[in-house]
């Protein structure tokens, strides 16, 4: 009877052993992800319904603690500045000429009209910190070799409990994702493609934001320009620059 | 005939007494009951009318399938062209715009630091910027607590206890934070004009009220609108219109596949309310059928106690030459006389509370102070001609009936064991 059983679990032992530990997979992605602090330049586009809509943004993060993003247009929105500190985030309105600190369940509310939310903006930390991982499957994304990882939060403060990640088996980065709630419903869906050099790095250029729980084609996230590791002054990362 | 039967039912009180009480409480329970429940059914459709749904409301079809996350990215434009088309097809309707919208107010201190944040719910109607009946159809002018109606750009009326919960003053600046209507960021200062309460929780909490031009700036709205809503200019609410106008304003779009088409809706398709109003409807009408059955039922068991105890009386009538048929005539007219009695006093005695109800009300506003349904906090019954007759007729005919079932018995009576029962 041992043997028997022995027999029907081998073959299961053998895949499991196969698949490489998920820990040092997230510890790779989060080595192109992250870095110490950053400069950016991108554009939103707003997939909308009646029609599209292009936000253009520069953004500084410094560790997981500290980002600032200006608006640079539309016209609209130009002047627009948001600093995040820790887990407080303050808006800067030039029509109004005045800095609003957010909390709460508006940090769950869209940035600009965008599929992604504040809180998705804000969120800076490494997975490996965030997260409980383990491979599941492998599988083959637009003719790119993937493993398919499990996350599962590991802390309280995360706004996804759970999520699913495509990870490029050669470079290492993300390239499909699915962002669930505790309830374990689907809540958004990430796509990102043109995957670059970077240095010693590999970074998608493009990443589709869908909020499944909306109607349209979602968010593109197209990064224009990217520093990582220069040196960004202190006086960035405080409140007076919002008015500078 | 009348006068005969009168004296008989006033000095055999064994006779009526128990009836007339029976009657009475079936009559006063009846008009009550139908007058409340009409009141509170008829200022839920007024308050929802008045507020949301209009008589009629036109939206697009997009804005209409999420109209509870108020999209006003699937607003109607050129909204100027579409009120101009539906004042021509349906002049006897009153045509109004409103947007809806939900953000964030941030009060500052005197420094210019947020003193308190809260969600509210804006809605932007012609107060100042033309001639719309808005102010008098909203009731805003006995509504406001204190300060004024706003008269120029910038100014806005907030909820009375959003005001008092951040100690907000006259002349205060808020600042308004949401999202245009082509999703960017928008913020704006405004100066409370004044503060209002409507009597329902879920708009005095946190809510605005703003000129719509200034709501069209704010939201980059310009010739669009969330919302066209229609009222009848008779006033009242007519479904049956409503239906007319609705099938002829939507067939015109039947064929359409553009998901920005207008709609239209009637009162009735909106907030759930058809479920409302049927549901009083039926429950009215089962509550008149319950009481006239299980008055029936009682009046019919009162009627044969007491024509077991006129069992001698009826025995020496039919010995006495009269017919059964006039007896059994005689019997039905009595009753006929106290259901009249009885009904007179139970319609009496019920229209007066419902007057009582009407003028004071039922205060419930504690149980809705997380109450998001628009509801008005007092309950109040409401006068209607039909409660003249509405427990009126039902007592009358619960008596007629009951006195008819138990009546049948004097039928039954042989007239050759006649004499020989009189013995007894």
């Amino acid at each position: 009877m041992k043997k028997l059983l022995y027999l029907i679990l081998f073959p299961f032992v053998l895949l499991a052993q196969n698949y490489p530990n998920a820990n040092i997979i997230l510890q790779k992605v989060d080595d192109n992800m992250n870095s110490k602090n950053r400069i950016l330049e991108s554009s939103m586009v707003i997939h909308g319904r009646r029609s599209d809509r292009t936000v253009s943004s520069k953004g500084y993060t410094e560790d997981s603690e500290k980002s600032f993003t200006e608006y640079l247009s539309p016209e609209r929105d130009k002047g627009t500045k948001m600093l995040k500190l820790d887990d407080r985030l303050w808006i800067y309105s030039p029509t109004t000429d005045r800095t609003i600190q957010l909390s709460g369940h508006m940090l769950r509310q869209s940035v600009m009209g965008s599929d992604l939310s504040y809180e998705d903006m804000m969120e800076n930390r490494k997975l490996k910190d965030l997260y409980n991982a383990k491979v599941v499957a492998e599988e083959t994304l637009d003719g790119r070799k993937t493993w398919l990882l499990e996350l599962t939060a590991k802390v309280e403060d995360v706004a996804y409990e759970k999520r699913k990640i495509w990870i490029d088996q050669e470079r290492f980065v993300p390239l499909k994702e699915e962002l669930y709630a505790k309830s374990g419903k689907m809540l958004k869906k990430t796509v990102m493609s043109d995957v670059v050099r970077m240095g010693n790095r590999w970074y998608p250029k493009k990443i589709n934001y869908k909020d499944v729980l909306k109607d349209g084609e979602g968010t593109d996230f197209i990064v224009s320009t990217i520093q990582f590791d220069v040196p960004i002054p202190d006086y960035i990362f405080s409140k007076a620059s919002l008015k500078k | 005939m009348i006068q005969f039967l009168l004296k008989g039912i006033l000095r055999d009180k064994n006779r009526s007494v128990l009836p007339i009480i029976i009657i009475t409480i079936g009559v006063v329970l009846t008009i009550t009951l139908s007058g409340f429940m009409r009141g509170v059914l008829g200022d839920i459709i007024n308050e929802n009318a008045r507020f949301e749904t209009g008589h009629v409301k036109v939206m697009t079809r997009a804005y209409a399938k999420n109209k509870d996350q108020l999209p006003n990215d699937l607003a109607i434009l050129n909204t100027q062209q579409l009120t101009q088309q539906l004042e021509k097809q349906f002049p006897a309707v009153e045509w109004v715009e409103r947007i809806r919208f939900g953000g964030l107010l941030d009060i500052p201190d005197t420094t210019g630091q947020s003193k308190g944040q809260g969600p509210a719910t804006a809605l932007a109607v012609a107060l100042h910027s033309k001639p719309s009946g808005e102010i008098t159809r909203l009731n805003i002018t006995n509504s406001l607590v204190s300060g004024s109606i706003p008269t120029q750009k910038g100014q806005v009326l907030v909820g009375q206890i959003f005001a008092e919960k951040f100690n907000l003053k006259i002349g205060e600046e808020i600042t308004y934070i949401g999202t245009t209507m082509n999703g960017s960021m928008t913020f704006q200062n405004f100066k409370v004009s004044g503060t209002i309460r409507f009597g329902s929780a879920a708009m005095d909490k946190g809510f605005l009220i703003m000129d719509i031009a200034d709501a069209r700036q704010l939201l980059d709205m310009e010739n669009a609108t969330g919302e066209l809503l229609g009222y009848l200019k008779e006033g009242a609410y007519n479904d049956k219109k409503a239906v007319q106008m609705c099938d002829k304003f939507n067939v015109t779009y039947l064929t359409s596949k553009d998901e920005f088409a207008p709609i239209m809706l009637r009162l009735k398709e909106q907030n759930n309310l058809a479920g409302y109003i049927d549901y009083v409807d039926v429950t009215s009408s089962l509550f008149v059928a319950i009481f006239v059955f299980a008055m029936s039922i009682v009046l019919w068991n009162t009627g044969l106690l007491g024509g077991l105890r006129r069992y001698q009386e009826f025995g020496i009538r039919l010995a006495l030459g009269e017919e059964k048929g006039h007896i059994y005539r005689t019997l039905l007219y009595e009753a006929l006389l106290i259901g009249i009695i009885g009904s007179l006093m139970g319609t009496f005695i019920g229209l007066g509370i419902v007057y009582y109800l009407q003028t004071v009300g039922i205060d419930i506003s504690s149980f809705l102070s997380n109450a998001s349904m628009l509801m008005p906090t007092v309950l109040r019954a409401k006068f209607t001609p039909d409660l003249l007759y509405i427990g009126f007729i039902p007592g009358l005919f619960a008596m007629v009936l009951g006195n008819m079932l138990s009546g049948i018995g004097i039928y039954q009576r042989e007239t050759a064991t006649l004499f020989k029962e009189l013995e007894v």
